[in-house]
């Protein structure tokens, strides 16, 4: 079976995850991006590649960096975007998903980015787009359920190629809330897939999926085994809002035992570098000395993000 | 046909720059041989402003056909283009699509007073009203659409001409 992501000719033709996704296309979008960063020297910060298409930002659940963030790649490449807010339209009304997306079509649409709270919508979208021969239409998926958010995935690799040149001498531990984060699963897909030889993912037990280790990374179980001598350290957000049950005590009691310090990043290389998604919690996942600090690149990996979107929609754009 | 060589295009190139460039003109080479041709200018006629270079590829008219390929270079204007006077180099002047594009991404920079073109060759088969003012070589016949003619840059730094069947 062909990837559903990719062309007959092997071209991107949808990027709805990076889990399977050829390293070859990985490090296209990546190399793609780089001459995206230097639109702010610019007066005129407009590149004329989706000039006549219109691209719909379908956000089903709310998010406001990552959709402001698509807005303005897709506005810098010159393209109209139209931003729905689903909540409060038709679906309240009982419109399916796909009546949505067929009535969307007819108002010619040329790309959608979607968030959705169910893995897979942007999946489906796709499949339907190839079912009924709209292949000149494409999808990219802005984050669905805790499947993946290939875009953040793929900025991470950005900043992480940035500040360290090279994958193939890293190790990179992931720290956090892996059960609910799409994010970390894109991390790890494109972690594994670029060659990075160590990947760790460091949580408590109840917040780390069952078969983490058929993903080809290591768990450690406290942060001094996980932080040692890494060059990467990669926050996760606490996800209050996916938790049911009680997976963990508290805020507070988490922070004491899980939350990146002074004192605990002092055990990753003197020159390791800081990630984090966005948005933070201060003093529950991430000390604010840290969030602050120098070894922090939280704020460029939202730089970067514009790029790398516009890397991957000029791509899907030129055929 | 034997090809021209390159080395004294570009003396010759230089040559007939040289009375009509100021103090304050400044290049603009267009990836990847205009870049290459364009640092030799620079050099043989002194220019104290640094050097730009142009990677159209995001500019094409043919971007929706073709894509982005190869991977595009990254595009730097070190000078303010405001006001400024600027000579477009390129090695071969054909279509003219890529200094519509070069003209199109510069203007994007800021509006400069002047803008010039210098090509080593121009090789025929215009599709736009664009021209040089200043070329080295102009083929008495135009070269065949299969063919592509293109500048080469050997380890040591010399410039030679290439022909190309596609």
């Amino acid at each position: 079976m062909r990837n559903p992501q990719l062309n007959k000719h092997g071209e991107l033709q949808h990027l709805l995850t990076l889990d399977g996704l050829p390293r070859d296309i990985i490090t296209q979008i990546l190399d793609n991006a780089t001459p995206f960063t230097e639109m702010a020297e610019r007066e005129v910060k407009k590149l004329p590649l989706l000039r006549g298409k219109s691209v719909f930002n379908l956000f089903f659940e709310n998010s406001t960096r990552t959709r402001t963030t698509f807005e303005i790649a897709a506005k810098r490449l010159s393209a109209d975007v139209i931003n729905l807010n689903v909540s409060t339209s038709s679906t309240k009304k009982g419109e399916t998903l796909l009546d949505t997306v067929d009535n969307l079509c007819a108002m010619q649409a040329d790309m959608f980015v979607v968030r959705h709270e169910s893995s897979g919508a942007p999946h489906l979208i796709a499949q339907h787009l190839q079912n009924t021969g709209r292949d000149h239409i494409h999808v990219v998926n802005a984050g669905d359920g805790r499947h993946a958010h290939p875009t953040q995935g793929l900025l991470d690799m950005y900043t992480i190629r940035h500040f360290k040149k090279d994958f193939h001498n890293l190790t990179v531990a992931i720290v956090g809330d892996v059960l609910h984060s799409r994010v970390a699963r894109s991390q790890i897909a494109a972690l594994t897939t670029l060659g990075v030889p160590e990947v760790r993912v460091i949580a408590p037990k109840t917040l780390i999926p069952t078969d983490v280790e058929r993903m080809g990374v290591h768990y450690c179980a406290t942060m001094q085994e996980g932080l040692k001598d890494v060059d990467v350290v990669m926050m996760l957000r606490l996800q209050n809002e996916r938790m049911n049950g009680a997976l963990l005590p508290s805020p507070q009691e988490f922070f004491k035992v899980w939350g990146l310090t002074a004192d605990k990043l002092a055990l990753a290389r003197p020159d390791a570098i800081v990630m984090h998604p966005g948005p933070m919690n201060r003093g529950v996942e991430i000390d604010s000395a840290v969030a602050d600090g120098n070894q922090a690149v939280i704020l460029p990996q939202v730089t970067f993000g514009i790029a790398v979107r516009m890397a991957v929609m000029s791509m899907l754009g030129s055929h | 046909m034997p090809l021209p060589d390159a080395e004294q295009l570009i003396a010759r190139l230089a040559a007939d720059m040289r009375p009509h460039i100021t103090p304050d003109t400044a290049l603009v080479g267009i990836h990847t041989g205009g870049v290459w041709l364009a640092q030799r200018l620079h050099a043989l006629l002194g220019l104290s402003q640094p050097l730009g270079a142009v990677d159209v590829s995001f500019y094409r008219d043919d971007y929706g056909a073709k894509g982005l390929h190869p991977t595009p270079q990254k595009s730097e204007i070190p000078f303010d283009v405001e006001g400024a006077h600027i000579v477009i180099v390129d090695d071969v002047l054909y279509t003219g699509r890529t200094t519509r594009a070069a003209l199109n991404e510069l203007f994007d920079y800021g509006r400069p007073a002047h803008v010039d073109l210098a090509v080593l060759i121009d090789r025929g088969g215009r599709e736009l009203p664009i021209s040089a003012r200043f070329c080295a070589l102009t083929l008495a016949e135009p070269l065949p659409a299969g063919q592509n003619l293109q500048l080469e840059r050997d380890d040591s730094g010399a410039l030679t001409m290439r022909l190309i069947h596609a």
